[in-house]
């Protein structure tokens, strides 16, 4: 991994203030924000709020927005620290950015060093950052190690606690880049991101990412260099090349068992342990007329068996609402050989989607399962998905979910 | 020289609507804005020195060709930030 030579200059770091006269499109306009315990950190189209639950979970308070008409693509505590939020963000026209909060989200400051990319040397047409799409954490034995994945398909690597980012060149400047991110010739309308980033916690060098429009990549030296892993996927179009050109929409590794992967396609639903050669659509044994189509996908970090989806239309020109407008979860316990619908508490019809990083667990006992909707709202369950309740509604439209503990 | 912020952009000015820089270019009257005023050029430019989209720049009422363009002391520059979408 090498420094950047052509990043913007360094600046100072500029502070937020929470409260006081602001101007009407002000970037630190926001509502007092002061967050304790259980807390779910909601990213929106118009900004970030926050839900903080009671002791019990009975009740979830609301508070925010932070950054009132930003972009916040992904919103994530410090799980390290369990005090410290970055924001991804963007706003209109004014390019993306990122924003940390050390004190609970009372105060927030600006990157000195946003993502940036390097000046490319291949002649690709896609060499400017347009979003920071999502934010992860480095290992717990390296406090302020951050990761950042963009559109187009950048990765990046903050070791200041997310107040300067660099290229992770092996990656970004990868030779075969240009073929395997396509370099925006397949970009989606909303942009083809660097959605996924897991770190091994027993060796922080090796690194899984998935991108939109390339597929899965696995790193063993620290990013320097990168294969594809994508044998026994299907690729949404039909093509020679078999090592490249999937839609992986989200990628996730189980905590204690950082062996074992599961995706979320475009194509289906899929498990890979390390040393597998292929996936294994496990979304096969879903029902045929819900099918396995869908963005989000979030593990159980007890247990290595349980994951949950929420399942989508798939068909004709894919509206990405649910099947048949009944919005249900579905959750295998057997590694994706059974599936069951949880849809108790939902509504019996309604038309929006849950985006791939709109799904999360909590850490309590029952499990806590999350989502957030398109048409904002946030909906969750305390026992593991077998109830729903609607935790927030008449939210902007929601692009993340996650939840963090944190402690004062 | 005396530059015109938009609105968008006050957040990094302390909320001044026009703020003062020197340079003998755009490019270096932005440069010195971010000595100044911390992260304002990054939202003007990206990083390979390009306006972002629809950001405009206008010295004396005429839009500027090339951040290459001269400018001088007395020259009334005014930065504009067009809002779109929803």
């Amino acid at each position: 991994m090498s420094e950047s030579t052509n990043n913007p200059p360094q600046r100072a770091g500029r502070l937020f203030e929470p409260l006081g006269e602001v101007g009407s499109f002000d970037p630190g306009r926001h509502d007092p924000v002061d967050l304790e315990g259980l807390t779910v950190l909601i990213g929106t189209r118009k900004g970030a709020f926050f839900l903080c639950a009671d002791d019990g979970r009975a009740a979830y308070s609301l508070q925010g927005p932070a950054f009132l008409g930003h972009i916040i693509h992904h919103a994530v505590a410090d799980p390290r620290d369990h005090r410290t939020i970055l924001l991804a963000a963007r706003t209109g026209h004014l390019g993306p950015t990122v924003f940390r909060s050390t004190d609970f989200g009372k105060t927030w400051k600006e990157a000195r060093r946003p993502p940036a990319f390097d000046r490319p040397k291949d002649g690709r047409v896609c060499d400017v950052v347009e979003q920071v799409f999502c934010l992860a954490p480095g290992l717990p034995s390296e406090h302020d190690t951050w990761y950042a994945g963009t559109s187009p398909e950048g990765l990046f690597r903050s070791e200041d606690g997310g107040d300067t980012w660099s290229p992770v060149a092996g990656w970004n400047d990868n030779p075969m880049w240009m073929q395997w991110t396509g370099d925006g010739k397949e970009a989606n309308p909303d942009g083809s991101p660097l959605h996924s980033i897991l770190v091994d916690p027993r060796d922080g060098k090796h690194i899984y990412i998935a991108t939109s429009s390339g597929g899965c990549f696995e790193s063993e030296d620290g990013g320097a260099s990168w294969k594809p892993i994508n044998q026994g996927l299907v690729s949404p179009v039909p093509r020679e090349i078999t090592e490249y050109g999937y839609d992986p929409h989200c990628m996730v590794m189980h905590p204690r068992d950082p062996d074992l992967l599961y995706q979320q396609n475009h194509c289906g639903i899929y498990s890979k342990r390390r040393h597998d050669a292929k996936w294994r659509r496990i979304g096969d044994n879903m029902p045929r007329d819900v099918g396995d189509i869908g963005f989000a996908i979030a593990l159980d970090p007890r247990d290595p068996m349980t994951a949950w989806v929420f399942p989508m239309d798939g068909t004709d020109v894919w509206p990405r609402t649910s099947p048949g407008a009944k919005p249900a979860v579905y959750r295998t316990r057997d590694g994706g050989e059974s599936w069951q619908r949880l849809d108790q508490g939902l509504p019996k019809r309604a038309w929006y989607t849950v985006l791939r990083q709109c799904m999360a667990v909590d850490d309590g006992d029952p499990l806590g399962v999350y989502f957030g909707t398109t048409n904002g709202e946030v909906w969750g369950s305390t026992n593991a998905g077998e109830e729903w309740r609607c935790l927030a509604a008449h939210l902007p439209h929601v692009y993340s979910v996650e939840t963090v503990r944190l402690d004062r | 020289m005396r530059v015109a912020v938009p609105d968008v952009l006050t957040g990094y000015t302390g909320g001044a609507k026009h703020v003062d820089a020197d340079g003998t270019t755009i490019t270096e009257l932005l440069e010195d804005m971010d000595r100044r005023y911390a992260g304002v050029r990054f939202r003007i430019v990206n990083e390979r020195g390009q306006l972002r989209p629809h950001v405009r720049i206008f010295v004396n009422r005429e839009m500027i060709e090339g951040l290459d363009q001269p400018v001088s002391a007395n020259d009334e520059v005014v930065i504009i930030q067009a809002l779109s979408g929803g």
